[in-house]
């Protein structure tokens, strides 16, 4: 198999400006700073002053010596946290920003599935949208022609053609966004988490697209948080940390070395930055979630949680909770200290820790997004942080085989139970 | 399967397969500007007959306060016929720009998301302003044809001033909509720009009443040259060009342009990461 794409030493700097609220600059600030300098050249001509844009500025390096070589045909994932670079690395191979340093090499017609529906037109109907977008993606006019009954059908919109898609819902927008990127015929195609939109079932829909896709012997590389979509539908993976890589090969070693990589700072979370809504946080602020201080967390093992707060404000009857939710946002494990007669109160200034912990964590291995918060005594909601987390339950020997093979259930609580097996009959 | 040809990602290139690039996303141009065109009047109830009522109601405005109030004189031409015709290319220039100078920022979830040459943004809002161009030119020769008014030969050299127009236009809106990206001051800098322009643009009056002393100076704006043009192959003698003027307009215009060029394709390449 030849190889279709050589990235070598890839890197992608960013200049981060840390005063400035917008990416943008105001031309005002250019013609002040300008004048500044200019005024204090004039004055003291001998010295040399720092530009005084160069103290809020910072260079971040959103990729380094990335290279990794792509053979024709191939499924690679490319997995990493957020602001691993993945991103970064799928807009440079689409041409949509140039590296820094390093260079591509691609062999083949490119098309690059950042979004879905990019450049969808809320006031065009959905036959407009689908020639618009399919050009918008580098199909030709000829092409979407031959294409679009299919394109209808796989959308399932043929009774809204004619509607402009503002009047769609969600469900439709996103059906006809995918339908048109999926009959793409490119020889490589990128694309970035654009399954995390739609419901369960149209999900799979697309994944099994995808499959059709990498069947016909095109070459994908695919970008996704979905461990499980990775692990069905990548052969290879490359992981990504900080902007370089850390492991690339096959997709069930590169997921275990990313799953491990991610669960020990994972398990320990700091809030303290974490955007509240309204007033949530000004009384009594959550500053951070630890599990088992920092390490693993498994099923069927202990789990000890610690939370530290502070209090701005004297507050009485306090109770603070926290919840695991599955995939689907359902929260599946709640642990409240609201129990009569343990509620407690605080005065001003207070900094103090929570906690709590249970012989046994009955959740499934699995990922979950936690939720935490607190309440006062006349149930006032003084924190409240929805999935401010993601915790990694592993398996343990007390999980059931099948499930720590594949090293994540359905997510949901196993329940210890005593089995009585008998054999019946002669 | 056949052999594809290379494409090399490096820093500081992308320009050798430009042009190349520019005509294989051809279709994509003529669809943007298709999309620009449709969506404009989407949910009017008089649609595209906005793009005539415009430049007629301030050739309305302009006829009764300069010629009828004002008294300015017309060089014996009827005076509507003479301010329709510089409002052609103005509106062109106008329209044109105040698009294209927001159109990369209109536009900002595209040049995020997907490649293609960017200059075919503010290419297809130039080519949307073509369009209302030629709709207002039927409204011209229905003017014309009220006055009884004839045109003679001249009126071929009419697309040579349109190229002119479309240049300048063009070219100031590489500028501007390049500049956007980094500096939004440029959004509040249009607007004023282009209402500015049309009262120190001979639109509602004829160059000629411009002292003699002062009319190199007025040639530097660069519509004046395109509508003293305008006037001249539609109107005939009546409106006789100023030659040194013109060539002053048409350099100032070609260099505005190619130095546009030169500039939106420096900056092309930051634009994903600054917009």
């Amino acid at each position: 198999m030849s190889t279709v794409i050589t990235i070598e030493n890839l890197g992608k700097k960013y200049t981060l400006h840390h005063q400035q609220r917008d990416q943008y600059t105001a031309l005002r600030d250019v013609i002040t700073n300008g004048v500044r300098n200019f005024s204090k050249k004039i004055l003291t001509p001998f010295t040399r002053f720092p530009s005084p844009l160069s103290a809020s500025q910072e260079d971040f390096w959103s990729l380094k010596d990335v290279s990794f070589e792509v053979k024709q045909g191939d499924r690679i994932g490319i997995i990493g946290r957020n602001g691993a670079g993945k991103s970064t690395l799928l807009k440079i191979l689409s041409r949509i920003t140039e590296p820094t340093t390093g260079s591509v090499r691609i062999k083949g017609r490119v098309a690059s599935l950042l979004e879905v529906g990019t450049g969808f037109h809320p006031e065009l109907t959905g036959r407009e949208n689908i020639f618009l977008n399919g050009a918008i993606l580098g199909m030709g006019r000829a092409e979407i022609k031959k294409k679009f009954n299919e394109i209808v059908d796989f959308a399932e919109i043929e009774k809204f053609l004619d509607t402009p898609v503002k009047r769609y819902s969600s469900g439709m927008y996103v059906r006809l966004a995918f339908a048109v990127a999926a009959h793409l015929e490119p020889d490589i195609l990128i694309v970035d988490e654009v399954l995390a939109v739609g419901d369960a079932q149209f999900q799979k829909k697309c994944l099994g697209k995808m499959e059709d896709v990498g069947r016909e012997g095109r070459t994908v590389l695919f970008v996704s948080h979905n461990m499980s979509a990775i692990r069905s539908f990548c052969a290879g993976v490359v992981v990504l940390d900080k902007g370089s890589v850390c492991f690339s090969g096959s997709s069930n070693q590169g997921i275990d070395i990313y799953l491990k990589d991610t669960m020990v700072s994972f398990t320990d979370i700091d809030l303290n930055d974490f955007a509240r809504y309204g007033d949530y946080g000004k009384i009594l602020h959550i500053r951070r979630i630890s599990f088992n201080y920092g390490k693993e967390v498994y099923h069927g093992k202990p789990l000890n949680v610690q939370i530290e707060f502070e209090c701005f404000a004297d507050v009485e009857g306090v109770s603070i909770g926290a919840g695991f939710c599955n995939r689907d946002g359902v929260r599946i494990l709640s642990f409240d200290s609201d129990i009569p007669g343990n509620r407690r109160s605080f005065k001003k200034g207070n900094i103090g820790k929570a906690t709590f912990s249970m012989p046994e964590l009955l959740l499934e291995p699995n990922t979950y997004s936690l939720d935490v918060g607190s309440r006062s005594n006349d149930n006032f909601g003084l924190e409240y942080m929805p999935q401010c987390g993601n915790i990694t339950v592993l398996p343990s020997e007390k999980t059931p085989s099948v499930i720590a093979m594949r090293e994540s259930g359905r997510g949901g609580v196993r329940v210890p139970t005593a089995w009585n097996f008998t054999v019946l009959g002669a | 399967m056949q052999e594809q040809p290379e494409l090399l990602i490096k820093p500081g290139m992308g320009a050798i397969h430009y042009w190349k690039d520019i005509w294989r996303y051809r279709e994509l141009f003529f669809f943007l500007a298709w999309r620009d065109i449709l969506v404009r009047y989407k949910q009017t109830a008089i649609g595209i007959a906005w793009s005539v009522i415009r430049p007629l109601a301030t050739m309305l405005v302009f006829t009764v306060v300069f010629g009828t109030l004002a008294k300015l004189p017309s060089n014996g031409v009827p005076y509507p016929i003479m301010v329709y015709a510089a409002m052609l290319p103005w509106q062109f220039f106008a329209n044109s720009l105040t698009e294209s100078s927001n159109s990369l920022i209109d536009n900002a979830n595209l040049l995020t998301k997907v490649y293609f040459p960017r200059l075919i943004v503010p290419a297809g809002s130039v080519l949307v302003g073509l369009v209302d161009f030629f709709i207002s030119m039927v409204i011209l020769v229905i003017i014309m044809a009220w006055y009884h008014f004839v045109p003679d030969f001249r009126m071929l050299l009419l697309p040579l001033f349109l190229i002119l127009a479309f240049l300048a236009s063009f070219g100031a809106g590489l500028w501007f909509s390049a500049l956007n990206v980094k500096y939004r001051d440029f959004r509040y800098v249009v607007p004023f720009l282009v209402q500015f322009g049309l009262y120190i643009s001979p639109v509602g009056f004829s160059s000629s009443i411009v002292p003699e002393k002062w009319r190199m100076l007025y040639f530097l704006n660069p519509m004046v040259g395109v509508i003293d043009g305008f006037r001249w192959a539609i109107m005939g003698d009546a409106f006789p060009v100023y030659w040194p003027g013109l060539a002053l307009s048409t350099s100032l215009t070609l260099l505005i342009f190619i130095g546009g060029l030169f500039y939106f394709r420096n900056m092309e390449r930051s634009f994903a990461d600054v917009i």
